[in-house]
């Protein structure tokens, strides 16, 4: 049974205090949550909630900002990651699935190699393997086996997300991060997508960004309602949706009635 | 109801048939000079050219013979302004495109180097004299000439090469980024194979413009006339622009043809290059990757 308390000591993920700002805009204030391992971790909320500043704070792409400030703690696996020196091995170990997908203007097979290589992996027979693993996992594989020289710009919107996820396995991450990834992409495949990040929930810490509340309600442990830049409500995500919350504000947009 | 064109409407539309009309024999004008020349140089200066006026030393105090020193010595100073410039000029637009801060001491460099553009080619020449030519001790040389030349073009490679960067969609880098790559890294596996092609065609317009310029070589390496071609960098060499006007200028009893023969090569070379340009970035855009 899931509990909604957590302590820090035991979260993948742990976030106190924390502040985001847009020169003097601030997108997200006063946020403390623990993520646990192998959990799914919805985030809902309508628009300008600061949802996507959360995830991009985590990832610490504060640095490809210059105007975004981030104050406060997070924790990664027990590592403070605010003044982290080499953010990039803290990168590596998180995956990132944006709403568009970004096909890198190279082909399937060296989108999904291209990570393993950074990381100094030259073997292609391992590279083949690791390739081949990942398309599969995110439902990918059967299309396109046969064409993995094709530029991955020029596959369609959803292979490409699929493509996306694929190269943010391909990392081996620890946590993977999803904002709003079936934005672009079909039902069908949303629904795809939505069954491999199940099974990934074995291997690895999810957390789901999403602003299709049924989408959280299908996937998520927990959830978080993120609003105006607060986070309004952290609860067991089945517990948001029978109407057990502490914020008459959450029901209301579980429910539809705003946002 | 039937359909009726109003008064305003024929108004409208007749003024747009004015404009049409007006900026298309401005666009025309632009054009004449261009056709005015390039005939009256095929006129001129065809009869000059043959195989052996490209590849012949000139003769009888420059009034017959061929180019051959005068076109090799532009081959060599291109050549070796562009070793000097291209490494220089790709890596300052890395840095500029890349890795330099928003400050200050950004915005200084690029005025730097906008000023550099809008310096005049005889200030390059006695800066090239001063600071080649004397300090460096290269003397009159084809390095001398290489190196002005190299300083001058160098806002075009800088500016080409920015461009083609931040051509590169933003999306690219951070997808990059996100996935623990460092930004050189990313440069090296996503921005430069992305962006390589315009990089080439503004080295060929460099090369272009390059070619032509006179002042500059002028007085740090090019020769009115040597008997000899150059042996290596330190020696002079004849210019085809230099030749082009001593021929037209300096030498009496020129024959008509010759002059026009120079400047028929000269353009020529400007103008294959900048196909070539334009050939490479049509072929380059159709397999555009985005």
């Amino acid at each position: 049974m899931v509990n909604a308390v957590t302590t820090g000591a035991d979260a993948k993920v742990s976030v106190r205090n924390l502040e985001i700002a847009y020169g003097d805009a601030t997108a997200l204030s006063g946020v403390d949550l623990d993520i646990r391992e192998n959990e799914i971790f919805g985030v809902i909320g309508p628009a300008n909630a600061g949802k996507t500043s959360f995830l991009k704070a985590l990832n610490r792409m504060d640095m490809f900002n210059p105007e975004m400030k981030v104050g406060g703690d997070i924790h990664f696996s027990g590592r403070n990651t605010r003044g982290l020196r080499n953010v990039y091995a803290l990168r590596r170990r998180i995956g990132v699935v944006f709403p568009l997908p970004v096909g890198l203007p190279m082909n399937v097979y060296d989108n999904v190699a291209l990570a393993p290589r950074l990381g100094g992996q030259r073997n292609r027979a391992e590279l083949d393997v690791i390739v081949e693993r990942c398309l599969r996992r995110a439902a990918l594989w059967d299309e396109v086996k046969d064409r993995l020289d094709t530029l991955g710009s020029l596959l369609s919107g959803g292979q490409q997300q699929r493509l996306t996820i694929a190269r943010a396995l391909s990392q081996q991450p620890e946590v993977l991060m999803l904002d709003e990834f079936s934005i672009a992409v079909d039902p069908v495949t949303t629904m795809r997508i939505e069954d491999v990040l199940k099974q990934l929930r074995e291997e690895m810490t999810i957390i789901l960004v999403t602003n299709l509340v049924q989408q959280a309600r299908r996937l998520a442990d927990r959830t978080a309602f993120f609003l105006d830049g607060r986070c309004v409500e952290i609860g067991v995500t089945e517990d948001l949706f029978t109407g057990e919350v502490r914020d008459q504000r959450t029901r209301d947009y579980v429910e539809g009635r705003f946002g | 109801m039937m359909f009726a064109a109003s008064g305003q409407n024929d108004k409208d539309r007749r003024i747009q048939q004015l404009y049409f009309v007006l900026f298309g024999i401005m666009t025309l004008l632009l054009v004449l000079p261009v056709l005015i020349i390039l005939t009256t140089l095929v006129v001129k200066g065809g009869p000059a050219l043959s195989i052996d006026f490209l590849f012949t030393k000139p003769t009888n105090g420059m009034t017959a013979g061929g180019i051959f020193p005068a076109l090799l010595g532009t081959i060599w100073l291109v050549l070796v302004a562009l070793l000097f410039s291209v490494p220089l000029g790709v890596a300052a637009a890395i840095y500029l495109s890349e890795y330099a801060p928003e400050n200050v001491f950004t915005r200084i460099i690029n005025l730097a180097i906008i000023n550099l553009a809008g310096v005049p080619s005889i200030v390059h020449a006695l800066f090239g004299v001063g600071a080649f030519v004397i300090f460096f001790r290269f003397g009159t040389s084809i390095l001398a000439a290489s190196l002005t030349l190299g300083i001058m073009t160098l806002p075009v490679v800088i500016v080409a090469t920015r461009e083609s960067l931040q051509a590169v969609p933003q999306a690219f880098r951070e997808a990059c980024w996100n996935m623990g790559a460092t930004r050189w890294q990313t440069i090296r596996r996503v921005v430069l194979p992305n962006a390589v092609t315009g990089i080439l065609t503004g080295i060929i317009l460099e090369v272009s413009r390059t070619a032509g310029e006179t002042a500059p070589i002028m007085f740090t390496g090019a020769a009115f006339f040597l008997p000899f071609l150059p042996q290596g960098v330190l020696d002079q060499t004849m210019a085809l622009s230099l030749h082009l006007f001593v021929v037209s200028t300096q030498v009496p009893d020129m024959p008509e043809h010759l002059p026009f023969g120079v400047a028929l090569v000269l353009i020529g070379i400007v103008l294959i290059m900048n196909s070539v340009s334009i050939a490479l970035r049509m072929y380059l855009r159709g397999k555009k990757k985005w």
